[in-house]
């Protein structure tokens, strides 16, 4: 991809930047119309989570979640594939992961935490082969499947997490057991900062070198591009299909487990605010571009953790936060990027 | 014919983003004439015409309906002013019925639809003009030439008196095309006034009353036919003399390189399926087959690369046995393909022409088992396949969708033809492309065969049939109908056969 | 047999909120148009719906102003989509996520109050508690056919399928392929709001912050389900209804199945349907669907 030169990203730095401005603007006269003071609640919301150290550490744990479920829809989608069911491949994966937690026997730490990791790919991948098996075959379309099956997993999750994994201290509330230590992402420095960005840090770098550079990012990208030239130049067009969407779901279901694994150590129903969701929009927003997605996995990640400090400042509803998010996405997509979605 | 024209286009300009498409274009369409549009591809036909129909607006210029001034911003203001205009990729809804279809153009359709009334309606319409037509059949279901019937009548129901066609003979086999210059002199006697866009000279000379020759976006001159000669027309249309194919003399062709002996394919969709095809290419020959689009030439292609599944017969490369094997098996034993429309069926757009070059050949270029890339290999391969083949470099980080047709299908000629290979398969390689690239593509596709390699060149255009070709055999309904030698057999002869008139060998 | 009078009855009202949003959403996709933010347009309606009854103390108020906003919201969606041909799945979730934030922003205020609620009239020679349906419900089950007829009878019908089929071909035969689009938007937007507002005025008779649990994505699996047919739709929304029941009715008998397992029916269906339809027949989809037009030039 040529695009990915440094030069080029000033522009659409501007543009964000302006963007951003607007929405800010916005939202600001939302809260006032409300009875907030917007500028204590900016002022509080910037202070407390980019600021202070651990907000921003808070910000940052916030963002692997985002990267990950992010590169597992940019993946398919470089690949022509529409992977909307990040969220419920990233429950899937939680839900794989937190098996292999409760479930495998002692092992020495870094070897369960492991284990506990590739499971929940696992989880995600296996969830994302359904919609990838048949698109590859041709008979659904994997936008719906995945759309569906984004619906499916929470009910699969709250069988386990009502049923046979309910944890019997806490009665009123289900959830699983807590996971064992050698299964827990650590917490570096204090802070909620963990492992799982780090990973996710990783899996874009791996994934910007791979998708532009390699030979199977260039034939990844040429089944997306054109499938009919694809099929004719002898690339196996299905299996990069099921390869892609299976890939995805892996990384998306690394983001639930560690999100759990580090977060929340115990499974439970309300373990994304719309994760999965999300990584499809900053995808989106990022035009499956490796420095876009860390800039906009940055930012939402930024305006997730701001729901919060406004639930606590100004005793807003979590949700209201979610607003702030359509405004931005309504002003970026009321200023369309380019022609055509680039693959 | 002194009246004031039906049609009157003066000094229409139209640019797009890379090129002037008309020019200062002036056009006059008398009543109860037909008008041939002539010029070669992207002469600026079609824009014209579109912009009569409203579907383009012109940059400058203005337009004259029964000599009052007229501003046509859509469709709908062109169809209120009696012109209709029959598209090139037919404006018809493949899930709606013809009915429905054609519904959708009528001007006074009452605001409730009955199904029953709509389809007694346009049954006795259909007989009256003598397009027979069932309403209640979804379109898709149509044949080609049925669905230029149901183009017409649209038409004729929405009370169009100016009917612009536009390269209607593209799509119809010899008597098909007859038939339609019947109906278009029926429809002159009936007082309708006809533009048709041709590059077909013999068309234009023996239907049109007066010619209009475009070229380069403008108009060279109007003619009657009488006053005219083909030559005069074709110093027209290309200006300057074409460079000719140059071809080699005879020679006896080599060992089989390819065989296919009673393959059969099933039928996809519409298109039917190979039936009982037997055929060899030999090292040193070119294979020309003939045939109207959708007779199976398609699948041929198809078959041969292991795109389509043989499902009773056997496919022979180099004397293996390659009926099983999958397209990359095949491209690396040594199969080119060169197909038509190379944006659709050969390139990424998006990528480089570097990207698109290094797609080449699996693992040629690939290193740590996919996990990298030879991006210098590529890059030389590339440079030297430009040379190899005398064709200008282009330029490698330009993107596949910003080349010309030209330009693309040289690209695509570089790719397949400069490393070892032994066959060539070329799908209406020449299609839609300019004169000097379609011949860039002849002179490639000869070069392979004083190679010594074997070509197999599908083709609708009988005259590149005629001076390419060592052999040429006639596909219809998926069988092999025909075989002749160029040298002894004339067009007339080959046409007849294509259109199923009579089973022909010379 | 009582058991299975109640199931029915209970099935039709609760296809009644799903039955809305479907019946526009195929419209919508008639056009070609995918909008996923049909889950933010019923929060909408349901908590716009419910405040403004507790305010005004009319339920019909409430009603008629979700309509109101669900027809706005919707057509922001629609400017995006049509007039800055903006990517219909990412518009679509950005109008989720809005409805979602926007209904608990403007719902916090009632969360567990009670606001009035619709009247209800017996189905014509029932005398028990069964069958006494809100007049929505009866609305919901006449808007079937007559988009049916709307969308197979009319011109204007035909204008709407041709959009979605081929928004060029329209444009040519003289249809404006946008203006068909805003329309559809705009009935899409007031029925998912309408249904939002059925489900807290006509149903539970509260609100809460999410309480739509996913319809509107079950909304979009049933126009699929119904093969963009308004008469099939009716099918599918009984179906959705008559699961949901069902697992009310298991659970206030204490039978020992997962309530997740009746939840996960109407999908686990759809995507079989889907399954069995993926093969074989050809042009149900509308052919733009999901494309965006850019016009002639």
């Amino acid at each position: 991809m040529r695009s990915l030169g440094w030069t080029r990203l000033g522009w659409p730095a501007l543009r964000l930047l302006l963007t951003v401005a607007i929405v800010l603007g916005v939202f600001g006269l939302f809260l006032w119309a409300l009875g907030k003071d917007p500028i204590q609640a900016y002022r509080d919301t910037f202070r407390l989570n980019l600021l202070n150290p651990r907000g921003l550490a808070g910000v940052l744990a916030r963002m692997a979640p985002l990267l990950l479920t992010a590169l597992g829809v940019a993946l398919p989608f470089r690949s022509g594939l529409i992977n909307v069911g990040a969220e419920g491949q990233f429950l899937m994966g939680a839900l794989a992961g937190t098996w292999a937690a409760l479930n495998l026997p002692a092992l020495p730490w870094g070897l369960h935490l492991a284990l506990v990791l590739l499971a929940g790919m696992g989880g995600g991948a296996l969830w994302a082969a359904i919609p990838g098996a048949l698109r590859a075959l041709g008979w659904v379309n994997e936008t719906i499947a995945t759309l569906l099956l984004n619906y499916l997993a929470p009910l699969v999750v709250g069988y386990f997490v009502f049923g046979p994994w309910r944890a019997p201290e806490l009665a009123f509330y289900p959830q699983t057991p807590e996971f064992p230590a050698s299964a827990r992402l650590p917490l570096w420095f204090g802070t909620r900062l963990h492992l799982g960005f780090f990973l996710g840090l990783f899996f874009l770098l791996a994934y910007a070198y791979l998708v532009s550079r390699s030979r199977w990012g260039l034939e990844l990208r040429a089944v997306g591009g054109n499938p009919e030239a694809a099929r004719r130049l002898g690339l196996p067009v299905e299996r990069w299909i099921l390869a892609a969407m299976v890939l995805g779901g892996a990384l998306a279901g690394l983001a639930g487990i560690t999100e759990v694994a580090a977060v929340h150590a115990r499974l439970k129903l309300d373990i994304s605010p719309g994760y999965g969701f999300m990584g499809f929009l900053v995808n989106w927003l990022a035009f499956a571009h490796p420095v876009g997605i860390l800039v906009m996995s940055f930012l939402l990640a930024f305006i997730a953790s701001s729901g919060f400090t406004l639930q606590i400042t100004q005793r807003l509803p979590y949700a209201a936060v979610n607003v702030l998010m359509a405004l931005i996405l309504f002003t970026v997509l009321a200023k369309p990027l380019a022609r055509e979605v680039r693959r | 014919m002194g009246d004031t024209p039906v049609l009157r286009l003066v000094e229409i300009t139209k640019r797009f983003p890379h090129v002037v498409a008309n020019d200062r274009v002036s056009l006059e369409l008398l009543p109860g004439e037909i008008h041939a549009l002539l010029g070669e591809n992207g002469a600026g036909k079609s824009t014209l015409v579109k912009i009569a129909y409203g579907f383009y607006q012109a940059d400058s210029g203005e337009i004259y309906v029964h000599g009052k001034k007229v501003d046509i911003s859509s469709p709908r203001d062109a169809r209120r002013l009696g012109i209709g205009l029959v598209f090139q990729g037919f404006t018809l809804i493949p899930a709606l019925t013809v009915a429905e279809n054609v519904a959708l153009f009528l001007a006074e359709l009452p605001w409730v639809v009955r199904p029953r009334d709509l389809h007694r309606a346009l049954r006795e319409a259909s007989r009256r003009y003598g397009l027979e037509l069932d309403p209640a059949t979804p379109v898709w279901q149509l044949s080609v030439g049925e669905q230029q019937r149901v183009e017409l009548l649209k038409l004729l129901l929405a009370n169009a008196r100016i009917l612009i066609f536009d390269e209607p003979t593209k799509v119809l086999v010899p008597h098909e095309v007859e038939n339609l210059f019947r109906v278009f002199q029926g429809l002159r006697e009936d007082g309708y006034s006809l533009i048709f866009i041709t590059h077909k000279l013999r068309e234009a000379l023996t239907c049109a009353d007066r010619i209009t020759v475009m070229r380069q976006g403008r108009v060279v001159g109007t003619v009657r036919p009488g006053e005219t000669s083909e030559e005069a027309l074709l110093h027209m249309m290309f200006g300057e003399r074409l460079g000719e194919v140059v071809r080699a003399a005879g020679r006896e062709p080599g060992e089989p390189i390819l065989e296919l002996r009673g393959v059969c394919t099933k039928p996809v969709g519409t298109a039917p399926g190979l039936a009982d095809v037997d055929l060899v290419v030999r090292a040193g020959e070119i294979v020309g087959v003939a045939g109207v689009s959708g007779n199976g030439q398609r699948e041929l292609g198809d078959a041969i690369l292991g795109l389509l599944r043989i499902t009773r017969g056997k496919k022979l490369f180099l004397g293996e046995d390659a009926t099983r094997w999958p397209p990359r098996r095949l491209i690396q034993k040594g199969v080119a393909f060169v197909p038509e429309d190379p944006l659709a069926m050969a390139v990424v757009p998006w990528f480089s022409v570097l990207e698109n070059l290094g797609l080449l050949d699996p693992r040629r270029f690939s290193r740590l088992g996919g996990l990298g890339l030879d991006w210098a290999g590529v890059r030389a391969h590339l440079q030297a396949g430009f040379a190899r083949l005398g064709l200008n470099p282009l330029p490698e980080q330009a993107r596949a969708a910003t080349l010309s047709g030209g330009n693309l299908q040289r690209l695509v000629l570089v790719r397949e033809l400069s490393r070892p290979y032994h066959l060539v398969v070329g799908l209406y390689p020449t299609r839609g492309l300019d004169v000097r690239s379609a011949n860039a593509v002849r002179q490639a596709l000869l070069a392979a065969r004083e190679e010594g390699k074997g070509v197999l060149l599908i083709s609708e255009d009988l005259n590149e049939l005629f001076s390419l070709s060592d052999r040429i055999v006639v596909m219809l309904r998926g069988r092999l109908v025909g075989e002749f030698r160029p040298e002894a057999a004339n067009l007339t002869e080959v046409g007849r056969c294509m259109t199923g008139a009579g089973v022909g060998h010379a | 047999m009582n058991w299975f009078l109640s199931w029915i009855s209970g099935a039709i009202l609760y296809a009644a909120p799903i039955l809305f949003p479907t019946l526009g959403e195929v419209v919508e996709q008639r056009t070609g148009m995918v909008n996923l933010g049909l889950e933010g347009l019923m929060l909408l309606g349901a908590s716009v719906g419910f405040s403004v009854s507790f305010v005004t103390r009319n339920a019909w108020l409430g009603v008629l102003a979700a309509a109101g906003v669900g027809l706005v919201a919707n057509l922001i969606y629609a400017g995006l989509v049509v007039h800055r041909r903006a990517h219909q799945l990412a518009a679509g979730l950005a109008l989720m996520f809005f409805g979602i934030g926007m209904s608990a922003l403007i719902g916090k205020p009632y969360v567990g109050q009670m606001a009035p609620g619709l009247p209800k009239y017996a189905l014509a020679g029932s005398q028990s508690l069964l069958f006494r349906y809100d007049p929505l419900v009866y609305l919901a089950f006449l808007l079937a056919p007559l988009l049916w007829f709307l969308l197979f009878r009319t011109r204007f019908g035909l204008w709407l399928r041709a959009v979605g089929e081929s928004p060029a071909i329209a444009y040519a035969a003289g249809v404006s392929p946008n203006a068909v689009r805003y329309f559809a938007a705009a009935l899409a937007g007031t029925l998912a709001a309408v249904g939002g507002a059925h489900l807290s005025l006509g149903i539970t008779g509260t609100w809460s912050e999410g309480m739509t649990a996913g319809r509107g994505f079950i909304a979009i699996a049933l126009v699929i389900f119904s093969r963009w047919n308004p008469l099939r739709a009716i099918a599918g929304a009984l179906l959705f209804g008559g699961a949901v029941v069902l697992q009310l009715q298991l659970q206030a008998q204490g039978v020992g199945i997962s309530p997740f397992f009746l939840d996960m029916l109407p999908y686990v269906l759809t995507l079989l349907v889907l399954l069995v339809w993926g093969r074989g027949v050809r042009h149900v989809a509308p052919a733009s669907l999901g494309r965006v037009y850019f016009g002639t030039e």
